[in-house]
């Protein structure tokens, strides 16, 4: 690249981390060995927790559904595996916490029997709304890790409109190569899924963005979407979050998503190749999300690659199945710059686990941080325009509004800040810290507003409640005074009939 | 000079009868930063500061007779915005806080009297006569004033499980050598 393209086309913000992505990439795609048990946890996605449907004894089949939505915003959880439920009850969750979270456990009777799932021969010709109601029913939710159900978002999409579909295939984040091997693998299936997608939200086209250093994948992705013309492969410049939505949408269209508006408020819906593919399976084939692919990758792994492994198999089956060199010093769910921390490896796999990376000494190793020297290149390398030496520098003090007026609202903690930071500042941890901080401080005083709706209720009640015993008091006294001067007529009228 | 006199006498009286009707018709009802601190207690009357409800107790607070730490369910947390708002130091030392808690009751012991359900000031105990009761979570405001109401000690105060959703990323420590040097 000459050195006017690099000014005018590389973007200002954001870093350029060593990828670390092959060999891991370029090992072909190899399938885990049926687990002897699976741990379904009910909250794999934003939104409300499913609800079981199954009781400990039953036996299920593949596929089917254990535990439906709950609200507008969630998504129903299916078996991986045929087998019996031993369990229902807490495990470990994939948290840096170390918290515990409800799951399904299954006991694998490994004869891998699916349920009847209902084929589509032509979705291409299926009503958006049943789209919808496929993906929907299948609990596909976003698989770059974001885990927001697919579902809710095409509805979001028809309803304003939205006139092009991104389909992310940047995965800026080094290590993972899981959506880079679907692609590589499975690009027909995702072109598929890609136009099942824009039908459902009535997208007129398709711009698939995938970082420039994955050439294979753009080579497959541009095959299989030849006889397409609304589906077009955009090569886009490798720079981390060149996955996040509005870098990519910016590079993509030039259309920049306001602070606090949504990217369908611009026209553009973003969803993940490896999303897109599990639509093309729910909707052309009814089988739910139920297995995915997942990069297993690090220092500390002696094969490392992309597995096919069915959702609810423990991390340390994953890592045993390729081998570890040495006992991992850091586990990560996700990749190493936005990912999880994991407090051991005996958690399961979630729905939006693109990646496990077990890291060795080296890679794990945390140097002491100093003192800020101002140099500003956490401002440079922010791609969301903030200034991460202030609002950290506020934050440390303990001042939380100050940093919110520095616009840590803003901020998705994609960690470019601590990773330019010369000083190794924790930046993104201050600002994680501060963020559930406030969203605390925010829940609090919407549970002050709700008790005290409450105490007005129960006031009024009470009022109403005197109120109409008060009147049944006066009813059944003028009932009584009624009923006695009745009385008083009557004998009265016994004794004048009596002296008459 | 005369006229000096007049028109500075005539001034005065005019603007003097003005200020004298603008401080009857505009004047502020109570203490405006009394209602700030009603905003800021919880605004269930539990009455465990010792007063009848919170109106009256950000009375006593604004008046500077109460202690900025007179109020239990709203904790350490309360007390600091308190103490910001009213400008006074506070020793939160003096505080018992272990976080936030909710009211449970234990299923074996409850009688079903009824009793608690009158007294919560959110009506978040839900039962009837003979029934065994059980606490609505999510309007409970652990206040405590079912505790004391319940004959058989079936009703206790729990600390609020962390959850996930819940769940805060602790505040990086500070490296005490850069600390001095910053």
């Amino acid at each position: 690249m000459g050195f006017f393209e690099r000014i005018f086309k590389e973007p200002r913000w954001g870093v350029h981390p060593d990828d670390h992505k092959r060999p891991a990439a370029d090992v072909p795609l190899r399938v885990l060995p049926p687990p002897a048990k699976v741990y379904m946890p009910l909250q794999q996605h934003v939104g409300g927790a499913a609800r079981p449907i199954v009781l400990v004894g039953q036996k299920v089949l593949k596929g089917q559904l254990l535990a439906e939505p709950s609200g507008n915003i969630s998504a129903p959880i299916h078996a991986p595996v045929s087998g019996t439920i031993s369990a229902i009850g807490e495990v470990t969750a994939p948290h840096a916490s170390g918290l515990g979270f409800t799951a399904i456990t299954i006991d694998n009777d490994f004869e891998n029997r699916w349920i009847e799932c209902e084929q589509v021969a032509d979705p291409l010709a299926l009503a958006a709304e049943e789209i919808t109601k496929r993906t929907a029913a299948a609990g596909i939710v976003g698989l770059g890790g974001a885990t927001f159900p697919s579902a809710a978002k095409f509805s979001l999409g028809r309803r304003l409109k939205v006139d092009t579909l991104i389909v992310n295939g940047g995965e800026c984040e080094p290590y993972l190569s899981a959506d880079d091997r679907i692609m590589r693998d499975r690009a027909n299936e995702v072109v598929d899924g890609v136009r099942i997608v824009m039908r459902a939200i009535g997208a007129e086209q398709a711009l698939v963005g995938i970082e420039d250093n994955k050439p294979e994948a753009i080579a497959a992705m541009r095959l299989a979407a030849e006889p397409f013309a609304e589906v077009k492969i955009r090569p886009v410049p490798t720079r981390y979050p060149m996955g996040s939505d509005r870098q990519l949408i910016q590079t993509l269209t030039g259309r920049e998503v306001p602070a606090d508006a949504r990217a369908a408020e611009v026209g553009v819906l973003v969803h993940n190749v490896s999303t897109c593919a599990a639509v093309h399976q729910a909707v052309r084939f009814g089988r739910p999300l139920v297995e995915r692919i997942v990069t297993i990758n690090g220092g500390a792994v002696k094969e490392p690659g992309n597995i096919f492994a069915p959702i609810g198999t423990l991390v340390a089956e994953l890592l045993a199945f390729c081998g570890l060199k040495e006992d991992p010093a850091r586990i990560i769910l996700g990749g190493p710059m936005m990912g999880t921390p994991l407090p051991h490896a005996q958690v399961p796999l979630v729905k939006g686990a693109s990646g496990i990376l077990a890291f060795d000494a080296k890679e794990a190793f945390m140097p002491e941080a100093g003192p800020c020297i101002r140099c500003g290149n956490c401002t440079r390398a922010c791609p969301m325009g903030l200034q991460p030496l202030e609002m950290g520098a506020h934050i440390r003090a303990g001042n939380l509004d100050g940093a919110e007026k520095f616009m840590l609202g803003d901020c998705m903690s994609c960690g470019c800040c601590a990773y330019v930071c010369p000083s190794h500042i924790p930046l993104v941890q201050y600002f994680n810290h501060a963020k559930g901080e406030l969203w605390a401080k925010e829940r609090t005083k919407l549970r002050v507003d709700a008790s005290k709706r409450l105490v007005e209720a129960r006031a009024q009640r009470l009022e109403r409640e005197a109120k109409e015993k008060a009147e049944a008091a006066a009813r059944r006294k003028a009932e009584r005074a009624a009923a006695k001067a009745k009385a008083a007529a009557e004998a009265q009228g016994q004794a004048e009939g009596e002296t008459a | 000079m005369l006229t000096a006199v007049g028109s500075l006498t005539v001034m005065g009286i005019a603007l003097g009868g003005l200020l004298g009707v603008a401080s009857r018709y505009l004047a502020v009802e109570g203490n405006p930063i009394e209602g700030e601190i009603k905003d800021l207690l919880p605004g269930s009357q539990c009455g465990q500061c010792g007063y009848v409800g919170c109106a009256q107790a950000a009375t006593a607070l604004a008046k500077g007779e109460a202690p900025v730490t007179l109020c239990p369910p709203g904790g350490r947390a309360l007390a600091q915005q308190l103490a910001a708002k009213l400008g006074v130091k506070v020793d939160l030392s003096a505080i018992s806080d272990d976080g936030p808690k909710l009211a449970q009751v234990a299923e074996e012991i409850c009688i079903g009297c009824c009793k608690c359900i009158k007294v919560c000031p959110t009506d978040a105990i839900i039962g009837a006569a003979k029934q065994i009761h059980n606490v609505i979570r999510e309007a409970c405001t652990g206040c405590g004033a079912c505790v004391d109401r319940c004959p058989t000690e079936a009703m206790t105060m729990v600390p609020v499980p962390v959850t996930l959703q819940h769940w805060i990323w602790p505040k990086p420590a500070l490296n005490t050598a850069v600390a001095a040097h910053a």
